[in-house]
């Protein structure tokens, strides 16, 4: 059920040999096959958010909802300036959009990305198979018409993906140059936020109160403290933590000097810069309807989630207590430092898409800037 | 905070009959409740006056009454019982309203009772429509505009600030009744007077109309801690004005991008955090201007409801179980999810299929409706179809509906209607408008045009156009010569993914069904099963809910246990509901306890037997050939049960492997049901049947009634509800009955067989006394009585629509004696193994069989509640081998001296009465006749007759008033019998009024007549007192009247629709007047007073054997 006319058939290829034959969407892959590691997502709304999240980088994705693009698209939904994952994997794109906010259909926009992708799969085999074996490589493009591929070419660009172990992609995401977004300098906080791949919605819930100065990933400490900022936010961001480097140590420098809020990826540099560790979860979490529990409280959040690395808990017993337990695998799911203005999330309080019950956690970051402890995490 | 231990009894309100509006839904989630609370250790009570239910057997509370659902009722019990709390959530609108009564009489505060789930507070804010507005707008959402009135004048003042269309709703109303749309000031007058009239205090709110907006519903569940989630989002694909419950609905939510529908979940919790919902499930509707995305709140319902059960079935989250946690003081995250297991119920369910949901509707059975669909609910049933895609989903409910769609066919039924005219059809919400739309895109009108005229949206209209356009593709093939045999596997398969039956695919070739089976499979083309898990697979799931879809992978194992099929009912109509519904759930328990593994096949979403824990698997399946053979061939069951479902099933056991088919043999069947086979039946037994013949043709059954006489009683075959039956006095009306048989619609729309089979005429026994009798035989030829049951209204009277006594209270011992060896002999003669119910007529002493049929019957859940025996679990362990014998020495059957025992209890009689919809359709005319037009069933117990007699009167909603005016008008055959009840009546204090002839004979007879009035306005005498206007100002509080003509709009159907529309006592048959008196007589004796079933099966002991 693509659109009017024939569809293209197309093959997608897991690591692990598994093959599924469908019809090609959106644009063509460069060299005519689409590599990346195959991740799923479960949310039932929200595909562009998700698809302009630099978070995804090197990754293709699944939707598991089987209706894609049943509401178009529009520019306001862009969580960044590009999509920024290797493909994506749909059941049934929709061959018309409706509604009132769309300004156009998802294969056009998925064509201007320049992404590809695959429909008409069993999404739900796919989706099993990433369940129990994790996020794997895989490869997919047009196996019909000009510059088609064939099933072995995939087979082997599938086996010869690399995946996100290992691999630096915050590079590939991170903003180029420093900008400013938010309030008029001197009408609110002050915030330096670090650009790990983040998402727009993050930036414009932190201008509610405060002018954001979004620097690359790579920018030391010290020249984050001569910027004075009220406080310092660690974006998310695509990829292995471990692969982050010098923003560990620029992080490092930071923690005691100045109240920091740190998201996903932000939330596992700020356990790695205080000596902690990570690990990668058997299956992940991705989708808009996770449970977690903040333990100050006793409050039940349903929160949007897109990693496959996790804080271990007791790697940073020692200097931090874990806030946030996600109540379906007991991963931790946030921390705050004892004795510091320092506390970060591994889900997504900015939702888009997903949930707004974390939103909280904003305020939260603005009190702690206040110095009202009270309210802050600490 | 875990479980509250401060309370240890909890009393739950059922929601009594099933009516339109109340259905099994709510069976479903009084069941969950029941069981989950009784789990954890509470004592339960339970208050529910219809006796279908599951709910109601003994097993499921500490304490079940099956009394009238009344302030009065309730108040003794809750004086008997004393429980800490009451749960008011679960029984619907009934339960919630009479929650509210008892706030008010003070009965909760007098004897301590806690209101859980919901506070009064809450009820009035949520119901109260005013409040609502007011307390929606207080936080900053927006609402229609609107005002209330009381009377027509205030009405007239709203109208002028907010302009037509407008939209009028009565206060404290159920299911919409007395709602309407106006759209010009004539509308406006007549609508206001109704509602105004609807309202039991008489108001209404006048509203902006928001027609054709986007029409949502969110599912959420709120603990005491705040924490709230939305279970199931749910969009109608028919706009707003149409009512939920008849809008064909989708989930989850299609069109809305994630800003908008996160935004509206927010909404959801501020609204229900702002009405006070303090635990449990709630619905929240809203409206979304499609153009600008206006979000408006239309109404919320803090209390489990109809969509929290389909949200349910949808996502395999079970509201009503955790809802009941909730109230006695878990929070969400303390319970677990039992479909993973692993993680807790403090989630939102995601899914990755999608689910429609499509209504069933009976206005066949009221002639003079109009059949358009409005804010008024009249549909009597839904499906359900669960598909990957919207195509195959909705494709899939088409089918579950069982009137005669393959999928999503037009057929030929718009061919004769112009482009204009159908655009113009599809702007009116009809049973039709799904199947218009889909012949509007077949013969290629646009989208836009469709939308323009529907207002459904674009995205549905465009995903139901690739249905046509497949269906186009095929025919396009056929066309060009190739046949079935030539369809390759990517086009068998295309076909498949998009829903297509075989029979549809087959009706394109104009082929069989069973060559386009074979060609698919020779093509490999079969379905996976994939799971219901609520978390799109993202964990292991260990439910064992299915659906099928043609994809991949198959998710289903091949188990090595014993397993046996239960097909299910599908949708609940007149004439088949929730008593097949009680009979498949019984049958799983049974045979699950007996070590079998359980499979049940059902599509109605509303039901205990579509709960993914009834059975040990589920498929929510449509009930056809196709479907079902293919669960056979994945599932290899040793055997299937066809004879509990109703019809549904039962049409289905020729074509299932024989030697599958448990029970009785489709050959026994068959001989029950064919004229011919039955007659020699019977008169090889010796047993005599009133005259009669078959006719195909109306020179036939001309023919035949020359032979046997008038009056006769006109019936096609293999039909449940008497559908189409009709009593006929002279040729024209027997020609009539015939023409209005063969005219397309009227029987093959009940699924198709039926047409094919020829018309049953047989002599109507005038006056006879009918007689209902429940038996269950083994195969070793044992066989117990279950039940016999003397019908209170004539034969004539559908026996579904019929009150019926248990026992027979005015049967002669050796009539009763007769009755019971016929049955045994006919139970023998066709080698019945399990359930058979013989009907019979009888006249002056003699008794006449009047048909058979070797299944379960609708009393078969009475007969077991009245009567303490399991009668549905016995038959299930019959039909799968064990004898009667056997299930004794299990002890599932009482014995005394080593023999099975008949049943009769010493001085406890139950009385069982039909509940009737004409409240719903005032067009129609509120008589009872052959075609069963009954929506559900209450229950009276009592230790006489005639108590039991009063009870089901309030039971069903009969305003039974001990003295007063009785208005009486009586058709002249039956004025010698209704001079006897009147005199009864007169002695217990009643006054007479009556029209011209009946007050004659009132005199004659030597009774008072208060006053002699016309009917209604006679001619210039405007100024004369009418029946009408003295019921519709309370001054009767019963009225008598039985017709004098016959048809649809019989003589004094005016009062009958008065009477029905303002709620006073109607009894139509003398038969029924007779009851009532005696009733009325007892009840002036001695007090009602409540009894719980297990006190009353307590007192039974087993009597000597038969």
């Amino acid at each position: 059920m693509s659109a009017a006319g024939t569809p293209r058939a197309a093959a997608l290829v897991l690591a692990d040999g598994s093959t599924f034959e469908g019809e090609a969407i959106g644009a063509t892959p460069d060299g005519g096959i689409a590599t990346g590691e195959v991740v799923f997502n479960t949310a039932l709304s929200g595909y562009q958010e998700v698809l302009t999240d630099p978070s995804y980088a090197g990754q293709i994705i699944t939707f598991t909802y089987p209706h894609i693009g049943n509401y178009g698209t529009t520019a306001d939904d862009d969580e960044s300036r590009a999509a920024f994952a290797r493909g994506v994997i749909v059941r049934d794109l929709a061959r018309r959009h409706s509604n009132w906010r769309a300004e156009s259909d998802l294969d056009s926009f998925l064509r201007a990305k320049g992404l590809a992708g695959i429909a008409a799969i069993d999404t739900r085999r796919l989706t099993r198979i990433l369940r129990d074996a994790g996020a794997m490589g895989g490869a997919f493009g047009p196996i019909e018409g000009d510059g088609a591929t064939d099933l072995a070419a995939l087979t082997a660009a599938a086996a010869a993906e690399p995946g996100t172990d290992g691999v630096d992609l915050v590079s590939q995401v991170t903003t180029p140059e420093a900008y400013r977004v938010g309030l008029e300098p001197g009408t609110g906080k002050h915030v330096v936020a670090f650009d790990l791949g983040v998402k727009r919605a993050i930036l414009d819930q932190l201008g509610r109160f405060a002018t954001v100065d979004v620097v690359p990933a790579s920018t030391p400490a010290a020249e984050v403290l001569a910027m004075n900022p009220d406080g310092v936010f660690l974006s998310n961001g695509p990829g292995d933590p471990e692969m982050l480097g010098g923003t560990i140590d620029a992080i490092r420098d930071l923690v005691g000097q100045v109240p920091m809020f740190g998201i996903c990826l932000g939330h596992q540099a700020l356990a790695l810069a205080l000596g902690g560790t990570t690990e990668k979860l058997p299956f992940g979490h991705h989708g808009s309807n996770h449970p977690v529990r903040d333990e100050t409280t006793g409050k039940v959040e349903i929160t949007a989630q897109n990693h496959n690395f996790a804080v271990v808990a007791d790697s940073v017993a020692h200097v931090a207590d874990v806030t946030h337990i996600n109540l379906n695998d007991g991963v931790c799911q946030g921390m705050a430092l004892r004795d510091e203005k320092v506390f970060s999330v591994q889900h997504h309080p900015e939702a888009s898409p997903g949930p707004h019950d974390s939103a909280y956690l904003f305020d939260r970051f603005n009190a702690l800037m206040e110095g009202d402890t009270e309210n802050g995490a600490a | 905070m875990p479980r509250r231990d401060d309370i240890e009894s909890i009393l739950i309100i059922g929601a009594g009959p099933i009516v339109i509006g109340q259905a099994c839904e709510f069976d479903y989630s009084g069941t969950q409740a029941c069981k989950v609370l009784r789990e954890d250790g509470y004592r339960v009570i339970l208050a529910n006056s219809n006796p279908a239910t599951i709910m109601t057997d003994p097993d499921f509370a500490d304490a079940t009454y099956i009394e009238p659902l009344d302030r009065q009722v309730l108040a003794r019990i809750i004086e008997t019982e004393k429980p800490d709390a009451l749960l008011p959530t679960l029984g619907g609108q009934t339960a919630l309203n009479l929650a509210m009564e008892l706030v008010e009489d003070g009965v909760l505060e007098r004897n301590g009772v806690e209101l859980i789930g919901a506070s009064a507070d809450a009820i009035e804010t949520a119901e109260n429509r005013e409040k609502f507005k007011e307390a929606m707008t207080g936080i900053g959402m927006e609402v229609p505009r609107s005002n209330v009135a009381h009377t027509m004048d205030q009405a007239r003042v709203v109208i002028e600030e907010i302009g037509l269309p407008v939209v009028i709703r009565p206060a404290y109303i159920l299911g919409g009744r007395g709602t309407g749309i106006a759209s010009t000031m004539e509308e406006f007058e007549h609508v206001a007077a109704n509602g105004l009239a609807a309202s039991p205090i008489s108001e209404i709110l006048i509203e902006e109309s928001i027609a054709g907006w986007k029409e949502f519903e969110l599912e959420v569940m709120r603990d005491h801690a705040d924490n709230q989630v939305i279970i199931c989002s749910i969009e109608n694909l028919d706009p707003m004005g149409t009512h939920t419950g008849d809008s064909i609905t989708v989930a989850p939510i299609q069109t809305l991008s994630d800003k908008e529908y996160q935004e509206m979940r927010d909404d959801a919790f501020a609204c229900l955090r702002r009405v006070g919902v303090e635990t449990g499930g709630s619905n929240v509707q809203f409206a979304v201007e499609p153009a600008t995305g206006r979000r408006v709140i239309i109404e919320m319902n803090p209390r489990v409801s109809r969509s929290s059960a389909l949200a349910s079935k949808a996502t395999g989250f079970p509201i009503a179980k955790i809802a009941a946690k909730l109230a006695v003081g878990y929070s969400l995250d303390e319970i677990p999810n039992d479909i993973t297991e692993k993680t807790p119920a403090s989630f939102e369910p995601t899914i990755d299929y999608v689910v429609t949901k499509i209504p069933r509707w009976a206005f066949e059975k009221f002639p003079g409706t109009s059949g358009k669909l409005g804010t008024s609910m009249q549909s009597v049933g839904e499906v359900m179809a669960i598909g990957r895609t919207f195509p195959e989903s909705v494709q899939k409910a088409c089918r579950s509906l069982e009137q005669g769609h393959t999928g999503l066919d037009a057929g030929g039924r718009w061919d004769g209607l112009s482009d204009d005219e159908l655009l113009a059809a599809t702007a009116v919400s009809t049973a039709d408008r799904l199947f218009q739309v889909a012949a509007a895109l077949a013969r290629g009108l646009t989208i836009d045009q469709i939308h323009d005229a529907s207002k459904i949206d674009p995205w549905f209209l465009d995903q139901l156009s690739i249905v046509t356009e497949e269906r186009a593709a095929l025919a396009e093939v056929a066309l060009q010569g190739r046949g079935l045999a030539d369809l390759s596997r990517a086009e068998w398969r295309r076909a498949k993914q998009l829903g297509f039956s075989d029979a549809q695919v087959a009706d394109v070739f104009g082929a069989s069904e069973a060559d386009a089976r074979a060609a698919r499979i020779a093509n490999g083309v079969i379905p996976t099963y994939k799971t219901v898990d609520t978390c799109a697979a993202e964990f292991e799931a260990s439910t064992p809910y299915h659906y099928s879809t043609y994809e991949d992978e198959n998710e289903v194992s091949e188990s090595d246990r014993d397993k046996i099929i239960i097909l299910g009912s599908g949708p609940n109509r007149i004439g088949q509901g929730i008593e097949f519904d009680y009979c498949c759930v019984h049958a799983s328990f049974a045979l699950r306890d007996a070590g079998f593994e359980t499979i049940m096949v059902n599509c109605n979403p509303e039901t205990v037997s579509t709960d993914y824990d009834t059975s040990d698997r589920l498929y929510f399946e449509p009930l056809t050939y196709e479907d079902v053979m293919n669960i056979v061939e994945a599932e290899r069951p040793v055997g299937i049960i066809v004879s509990l479902g109703g019809q549904t099933p039962l049409k289905l056991a020729d074509a299932l492997p024989p030697e599958l088919v448990l029970g009785t043999s489709p050959a026994s069947i068959d001989a029950a049901e064919d004229r011919d086979q039955w007659a020699s039946v019977c008169a090889r037994l010796d047993i005599p049947q009133p005259a009669g013949g078959t006719a195909s043709s109306p020179e036939e059954a001309e023919a035949v009634a020359e032979r046997i006489g008038f009056p006769a009683l006109v019936r096609p075959s293999y039909v449940l509800g008497g559908r189409a039956m009709e009593i006929v006095y002279d040729t024209d009306g027997l020609i009539a009955a015939m023409r209005a048989m063969a005219v397309d619609g009227s029987l093959g729309r009940e699924g198709g067989l039926s047409a094919e089979r020829p018309v049953l005429v047989d002599r109507f026994l005038e006056d006879a006394t009918e007689v209902d009798v429940d038996a269950l035989r083994d195969a070793t030829g044992a066989a117990i009585i279950g039940g016999v049951m003397e019908h209170v209204e004539e034969a004539g009277v559908h026996s579904g629509d019929s009150a019926c006594v248990l026992p027979p209270p005015n049967l002669s011992a050796e009539v009763i004696r007769v009755i019971e060896g016929y049955t045994r002999q006919i139970a023998e003669e066709l080698e019945v193994v399990g359930l058979i119910n013989v009907q019979y007529a009888v006249k002056d002493g003699q008794v006449f069989v009047i048909e058979a049929n070797p299944r379960a019957s609708r009393t078969v859940p009475f007969v077991a509640k009245a009567t303490g025996r399991p009668l549905a679990k016995l038959a299930s362990r019959v039909m799968a081998g064990a004898t009667l014998a056997d299930l004794a020495t299990e002890g599932l059957l009482p014995t005394a001296d080593g023999e099975i025992p008949g049943w009769a209890p010493e001085g406890i009689w139950a009385v069982k009465e039909a509940v009737l919809p004409f409240n719903r359709f005032p067009e129609s005319d509120a008589l009872l006749g052959p075609e069963m037009r009954s929506t559900g069933e209450v229950m009276g117990i009592d230790v006489t007759p005639g108590l039991a007699f009063v009870k089901s009167q309030l039971a069903a909603g009969q305003k039974l008033e001990p003295g007063g005016t009785v208005f009486l008008s009586l058709a002249d055959r039956d004025k010698p019998a209704g001079m006897e009840v009147a005199g009864l009546l007169a002695e217990l204090g009643f006054s007479f009024v009556a029209t011209a002839g009946t007050a004659a004979a009132l005199r004659d007879a030597g009774l008072d007549v208060a006053r002699e009035v016309t009917k209604i306005v006679d001619g210039e005498n405007t100024d004369a007192v009418t029946a009408l206007t003295l019921i519709e100002s309370g001054e009767v509080s019963l009225v008598i009247n039985t017709p004098r003509g016959r048809g649809a709009r019989a003589d004094g159907a005016y009062i009958r629709t008065a009477a029905a529309q303002t709620g006073v006592a109607l009894i139509t048959t003398v038969a029924a007047a007779r009851a009532v008196a005696r009733g009325l007589s007892d009840w002036q004796d001695s007090p009602l007073e409540v009894r719980s079933l297990q006190s009353v099966h307590a007192t039974y002991t087993p009597a000597s054997g038969i």
